[in-house]
């Protein structure tokens, strides 16, 4: 950061976790004025009372259509310009939408300076949704764990074997079948509940 | 060969041409897979459309022109090949509001230039006993729903900017807005006015229909460039939008229509509440009272899914009167060439109709000459193109 003051960042997001990132990266590249809003209802008198230069919204967010009025009609903010970087940067403007984030530049804040914030947003949103599908991945991981340890569990009773013989079975019969342990699990599941 | 594609959608019922043209297959018979995307607000249409996540998008009919003349946001060129729906909003008021237009009303209550009269006098009163001004809810700044409010509020010299507020809202806001008291009244489409009347919240004080007769609402966008490399797919999906558009006109598949939007991946709501539209029959009461228009949402009848440049030009002209535009030869141009019907009467193998579209039949002001934008707008006393 430059001699110049920090622009004041505000970030509309309902999701306390991805704002939670966004703002821990904005404060260490050295954006000292973030402030998150996650209340939609009082929106608007919110980003009056803070006077931003730049606004984050997540692109899932209704609001959306709200913030665009606000650049358009309203008088209260001081000449306002709604747009993710320049019309001339259509790479950014992908980056952006298609990792979720959109950027409300307020007018008076120098170009250059948008970017490389744009820039920090758009790389939070997708580590953002990366953790999320790492957190989907090992819940389905767990919830295969339960099933693999039921059907052992049939298998040890029915079979009378060893809980070490009961996986191998699984393991072999799945790799035969070309099939996840968690199916064949799941398959020898439905099928003891049927036959009882 | 099977195309895929991808189309952006807002759950609304005016969306139903489009909706049907993939479910019931009319879309693949034309050799498109077509994946629709429910979004939730018309920014996010507008740019998924705009940078090519969206091969095309149900769109608000302005939203096409601001987006083909660069205002508010990015300059994308836009093309509407297919007009998804005539009319399909109303105006819904508070009960509170309601009964003080009521006390005020002197004649037909359905007359929007009676209603309007008694707005300017509620808004007078208001002002005098120092009380805040009226909240309008709306969808959008560049919305039909922005417009109509304004036109009809206007026609009795409540002037939009500086007597009410017009707050953007989402729709699926509105109705949690009015009950809390944080708008008096909005201009939404289906089915957002009628289940504030169903939760006794609301009363329907107008169907546009009332304001304006013939007004284009939503339409299918596409980009230009896009269009102009792939016109045989342009071509496919106007031809599957107006198969679906016909099957919904059939009153004897309005059922099924009906029961195809309300599916939760669609609009999900009730499909008897979709239907009430679909069938111009609403209850604008919370006692009960129904009203019945054949105009209240037009799907391909009155040859309302042609495209019709004149449409585009006094949505021009709104945006003008209302300051969000300048109005010069080349805007009239680039937004008449927005709704161009050369694609679509070239996709049906038509010829363009020997008769003239159907006016707009505006219950106010002079009737609208394209060619006389500026002499049109200078015959309203309220207005900012000036400005």
């Amino acid at each position: 950061m430059s001699a110049e003051q920090s622009p004041k960042i505000v970030i509309v997001d309902e999701s306390p976790v991805r704002a939670a990132i966004l703002e821990e990266g904005l404060r260490e590249a050295g954006f000292t004025e973030v402030v998150h809003i996650s209340e939609m209802q009082s929106l608007l008198a919110r980003i009056y009372a803070v006077d931003p230069d730049i606004i984050v919204i997540d692109l899932e967010n209704p609001s959306r259509d709200v913030l665009e009025a606000m650049f358009q009609v309203s008088r209260a903010v001081k000449r306002p310009i709604a747009m993710f970087v320049d019309q001339s940067d259509s790479a950014s403007i992908q980056a952006s939408v298609e990792a979720g984030v959109s950027a409300y530049i307020v007018d008076g804040l120098k170009k250059e300076r948008i970017k490389p914030i744009l820039d920090l947003c758009v790389s939070r949103f997708n580590a953002f949704a990366k953790l999320q599908e790492e957190l989907e991945r090992t819940k389905s991981q767990l919830e295969d764990r339960k099933i693999i340890e039921r059907a052992k569990g049939i298998l040890m009773k029915v079979k009378g074997l060893t809980e070490d013989e009961a996986y191998v079975l699984l393991r072999s019969t799945a790799m035969r079948e070309k099939k996840k342990i968690g199916e064949i699990a799941q398959s020898i599941i439905t099928a003891s509940e049927m036959l009882k | 060969m099977t195309a895929t594609l991808r189309i952006g959608f807002i759950p609304l019922v005016d969306a139903a041409a489009l909706v049907v043209a993939v479910d019931k297959g009319f879309a693949a018979a034309e050799g498109l897979d077509v994946e629709l995307v429910r979004e939730v607000s018309w920014s996010n249409v507008r740019d998924k459309l705009n940078i090519g996540l969206f091969d095309a998008a149900h769109l608000l009919a302005p939203v096409a022109i601001a987006s083909s003349l660069g205002l508010g946001h990015v300059k994308v060129p836009i093309a509407a090949p297919f007009n998804l729906g005539i009319n399909g909003n109303a105006i819904t008021v508070s009960p509170v509001l309601h009964a003080a237009l009521m006390e005020e009303i002197d004649g037909d209550r359905f007359d929007p230039l009676v209603t309007a009269k008694a707005l300017a006098r509620v808004v007078a009163k208001r002002r005098k006993a120092g009380a805040e001004p009226l909240t309008f809810g709306m969808t959008f700044p560049f919305s039909t729903h922005n417009y109509q409010l304004r036109f009809w509020m206007a026609a009795a010299g409540v002037d939009p900017d500086e007597d009410v507020r017009l707050v953007v809202l989402p729709p699926p806001y509105m109705v949690d807005s009015l009950k809390s008291g944080h708008v008096d009244a909005f201009c939404v489409g289906a089915p957002w006015n009628s289940i504030a009347v169903d939760l006794g919240i609301g009363h329907i004080l107008h169907f546009v229909s009332d304001i304006l007769a013939h007004a284009a609402e939503k339409v299918l966008a596409v980009r230009q460039v896009w269009a102009d490399t792939h016109p045989e797919l342009v071509a496919a999906l106007v031809r599957a939008a107006v198969k679906g558009a016909e099957f919904i006109e059939h009153p004897e598949n309005r059922t099924e229509a009906a029961r195809i939007l309300a599916q939760p991946e669609r609009i999900g709501v009730d499909a008897e509440v979709i239907q009430r539209t679909l069938d111009g029959r609403l209850k604008i009461s919370p006692d009960g009272t129904f009203r019945e228009s054949a105009r209240y949402l037009l799907v391909g009848r009155e040859g309302a899914g042609r495209p019709d440049p004149i449409q585009a030009a006094w949505l021009y002209a709104q945006m003008v009167r209302w300051g969000q535009a300048a109005l010069t030869p080349d805007g009239v141009k680039t937004t008449m060439a927005v709704f161009g019907p050369e694609v679509y009467d070239a996709a049906l193998g038509r010829r363009p109709p020997a008769q003239a579209p159907a006016a707009f039949g505006a219950f106010a002001g002079p009737a609208f000459d394209p060619d006389n934008i500026l002499a049109h707008l200078e015959a309203f006393e309220v207005g900012r193109w000036k400005a």
